[in-house]
């Protein structure tokens, strides 16, 4: 997964990938494919991704702009902006090679100084992640037009998985220099290299963009026209879905009911690749400032009570896999269930641990009480409260399951610390060090930041495998370190993982490779095409 | 309050000589500066008992540390104190200006005055056609009072009662959208297709077909049930008698004598629609993705888009409060009994 090895210089020309453009494509463009319409849920506040990391921004913001790199099947980078790009021996140096002509949108010839701009005063910035991912660069060195030299105090390896378009968009210098970068008019009509340009924007209804016929990678997009229509109510989508309204409806947009109707419906496909780049977990913080989930004891036995795998099944009707750790299982290169502790469902040996904690049966049959606050957004995290409640109440647990609203439960949970038990739904990232580190790492414990370290768990262990798993550039040995990460984790159970989600596209059937590798729906779709 | 009383604080005004109708305006619009007063008031502090804040739900989408939140509650103003952020907020009013909505990137007015036409189509649509149908179903039964007819509409009239405006919705898109195809189901044109001129209109209109239905069905129902009712009251009264004894003709004395004073209630009715018909074009613009003004608010209520949400409530607070002063004039237009004062 990690392109960075010590020990020797490792050259990634990826020519080969630009200069084979395949002619079949070319002929379905021939036979018409004027518009794209994607049903898609929430409204950007801007259409710059490297200004915000909100869903809305991810889905349009790689269409119109480009990054450094893209990354293929099993987060394997492969080059966009950047032709090939070289690591030091130490990790401590990385060399990009631009790709020679590339236009922005405005005619303006894009150069290593944008990229320069684009990370240090931008991503660096403004960009959530950004600060994260960035943090260990110092300077962008520009020896020429099209050499971007990134200088590091410490290797980044969770860089290298976020400089696609939509994690860290390159942006132009010439529209930015000298002006307040959030205000300015170009947020909301870019300026990209990207395979669509910006045609107008009606503030949370529509977005329409057309093809830019000087986009390097000759030929293509081979969609005309790309809309995307801003609707809040999920049934709509799927019913505009199926009256051939909108053509495509990414990231599971629909109610979980109506992607399994879709999927046995004729003429849709449901599609569930291309989401290696932005996985997410369903998962329950403990609230570790309070006495009785202090002891590691009834946090385990709260975890023996529940079933993922039927959580799986029933409560996401099996459009999500069961949780067994920390990562995500799609972050393939670092997620193991060896050596790290199981919770398999068994109500004695939670009953046992409860018993040996020091919270016996009462005289009315509980041993205390708690509540379980869930995010509303989705159906699901609610569904699973109520089952969990029903869980806990059988070991003698006498559970409540409360829903607050989004605003409301990041303030209940972040902010006032009032809660026993939570589920919500957060992205591991494209990397354990960008997405999963955070819940865990003790100097995460942010108050009023959502989706912190929100438990409050500080653990030297977790800490000190965390951290050097981070700036580790040796792939066998940064798994190992994750491996072990994952055993102290689930030993100490301050997160219990629910399940993994598997995202899912769905189109009408005559919508075809809107998947390029690790990404689909925020991926660039210049690839997408529609038969007649 | 006695008459002398009242004529002398308000001598000034006497002075002036005002004509009645005049007066009564005057007096009504003072009343309706302090009804938008309390609703401003109202509106801001309800607003800020809700918990958590705009950038919360920003954050919460995306990744920020505690110094960028703090930056953007700067930059919104968040962090100031209330009763400045109050004066703020007035302060702006004052001058027309409805703030800046930094969920939605643009100026407030912008926002809702590009969505304002489409909730107000929607409303006077609906408007016009629950009245029409609701009262012509109303005064053909009572005057076939008893009938299999009038058992019918009666019948209707419940079924339609009792639909939620949702499940209308909801079955509209089912059965003219998926199964027939008759009908686009979500916004206010064919973005993709470009029409202009006469083209714009039939497509706008095709998009409002279901969405005005989902809206009338309910308000149908209670125009007929109270068009029968007063129709059969009116028909007892003693004026109406008259007029028959007089020998005028059954469709002069229904559509002129009875309908007339029959449509009091109607109008009132319809005065309150327009109030209440904005939660019902809640549900119904967000089912069928309407660009308009009551979706914004849903949107706004749940992004905690307070400016957003405030500009709405402002804005329809000051359209249900000129309703209302129209269904005051409309009154005494339609029976010289009552007068202004």
């Amino acid at each position: 997964m990690s392109p960075l090895k010590p020990n020797r210089r490792q050259i990634l020309a990826g020519l080969a990938a630009s200069v084979a453009i395949p002619a079949l494509p070319q002929l379905a463009r021939a036979q018409g494919s004027a518009t794209l319409t994607v049903a898609t849920g929430p409204v950007p506040v801007y259409l710059n991704a490297a200004l915000s990391t909100g869903g809305g921004e991810a889905a349009v913001s790689g269409k119109m702009m480009d990054g450094l790199l893209t990354y293929g099947e099993g987060m394997s980078p492969e080059p966009q902006l950047a032709e090939s790009w070289e690591v030091s021996e130490d990790g401590l140096t990385v060399t990009f090679k631009l790709r020679p002509g590339v236009m922005w949108h405005d005619g303006e010839p894009f150069t290593s100084e944008d990229v320069r701009f684009s990370v240090m005063e931008v991503l660096k910035v403004f960009h959530g992640r950004g600060r994260a991912t960035f943090a260990n660069v110092t300077e962008i060195e520009t020896p020429d037009e099209l050499t971007a030299v990134f200088k590091l105090t410490k290797p980044a390896p969770a860089m290298m998985s976020a400089l696609n378009a939509q994690e860290s968009p390159m942006l132009p210098a010439h529209v930015y220099v000298g002006t307040d970068i959030q205000q300015n008019p170009a947020n909301l009509s870019p300026i990209g290299t990207g395979p669509y340009k910006f045609v107008s924007y009606a503030p949370g209804e529509t977005l329409v963009m057309e093809r830019n016929p000087d986009y390097w990678d000759e030929g293509k997009p081979l969609i005309d026209q790309l809309i995307f229509r801003y609707i809040s109510d999920g049934s709509t989508r799927a019913a505009m879905l199926e009256t051939g309204e909108a053509d495509l409806v990414g990231s599971s947009q629909l109610p979980t009911i109506e992607i399994l109707r879709f999927q046995s419906l004729d003429g849709f496909e449901v599609n569930g690749a291309g989401y290696e780049h932005t996985p997410s977990i369903h998962l329950c913080d403990f609230n570790l400032r309070r006495p009785q989930w202090q002891d590691k004891r009834v946090r385990q036995a709260l975890n023996f009570a529940i079933d993922n795998k039927w959580v799986a099944e029933n409560v996401w009707f099996g459009l999500a896999s069961p949780g067994t750790g920390p990562l995500h299982v799609q972050q393939k290169a670092f997620y193991t269930t060896e050596g790290v502790p199981n919770y398999d469902i068994d109500l004695e040996k939670a009953e046992a641990l409860l018993d040996e904690a020091g919270y016996p049966r009462g005289e009315d049959g509980w041993r205390f009480s708690m509540v379980i606050d869930a995010v509303q957004y989705g159906e699901e995290p609610p569904r699973a409260a109520e089952y969990m409640r029903e869980q806990f109440r059988e070991i003698g647990i006498n559970a409540e399951a409360r829903v607050n609203d989004f605003a409301a439960y990041v303030k209940r949970v972040y902010t006032d610390h009032d809660f026993d038990l939570t589920s919500y739904t957060a992205s591991a990232g494209a990397d354990p060090a960008i997405g999963v580190q955070r819940f865990y790492w003790s100097k995460n414990i942010k108050d009023g930041v959502p989706f912190s370290n929100g438990s409050g768990y500080a653990s030297d262990e977790a800490d000190a495998l965390l951290e050097a798993a981070a700036v580790e550039t040796d792939l066998e040995k940064r798994k190992q370190l994750y491996a072990d990460f994952q055993a102290v984790a689930m030993e100490d159970v301050p997160v219990i993982q629910l399940v993994y989600d598997a995202k899912k596209t769905i189109t009408s059937t005559n919508v075809k490779d809107y998947v390029q590798g690790a990404l689909s729906f925020f991926g660039n779709f210049a690839d997408v095409h529609k038969d007649a | 309050m006695s008459l002398t009383e009242t004529s002398a604080r308000r001598a000034p005004v006497a002075r002036l000589a005002l004509p009645p109708w005049a007066r009564f305006l005057l007096g009504r619009l003072g009343q309706a500066l302090l009804v938008m007063a309390l609703v401003v008031i109202g509106n801001f502090v309800i607003m800020q008992m809700a918990p958590g804040d705009l950038v919360t739900v920003i954050a919460g989408g995306a990744d920020m540390t505690q110094e960028q939140m703090a930056d953007l509650r700067a930059r919104f103003g968040l962090d100031l104190p209330l009763l400045v952020q109050f004066w703020n907020y007035v302060a702006q009013l004052l001058t027309f200006d409805l703030g800046y909505s930094y969920r939605m990137n643009a100026p407030v007015w912008e926002v809702l005055s590009a969505r304002l036409p489409t909730t107000a189509a929607l409303v006077v649509l609906s408007l016009l056609f629950s009245v029409t149908i609701g009262t012509v179903m109303g005064v053909v039964s009572a005057r076939r009072a008893g009938t299999l007819t009038d058992m019918g509409i009666n019948a209707v009239a419940l079924v339609l009662y009792a639909a939620p405006s949702f499940v209308v919705a909801m079955l509209l898109v089912l059965v003219f959208s998926v199964k027939l195809g008759w009908f686009p189901i979500a916004g206010l044109t064919t973005v993709s297709a470009g029409y202009t001129g006469w083209a714009l209109v039939k497509d706008m209109a095709a998009h409002l077909v279901m969405p005005v239905t989902a809206l009338c069905t309910f308000y149908v129902a209670i125009y007929a049930r109270l068009a029968r009712s007063t129709m059969l009251e009116v028909m007892d009264q003693d004026y109406v008698r008259t007029a028959r004894a007089k020998g005028l003709s059954e469709t002069r004395v229904i559509y002129v004598h009875t309908l007339r004073n029959a449509l009091l209630p109607i109008v009132t009715m319809a005065g309150l629609q327009v109030s209440t018909v904005l939660g019902g074009a809640v549900v119904v613009e967000t089912v069928f993705g309407l660009p308009g003004m009551a979706r914004t608010a849903y949107d706004a209520v749940f992004q905690r888009d307070t400016t957003m949400l405030l500009g709405v409530m402002f804005v329809s607070s000051l359209a249900i409060v000129i309703v209302n002063l129209a269904v005051d004039l409309l009154y005494t237009v339609l029976d010289p009994r009552v007068s202004l004062k």
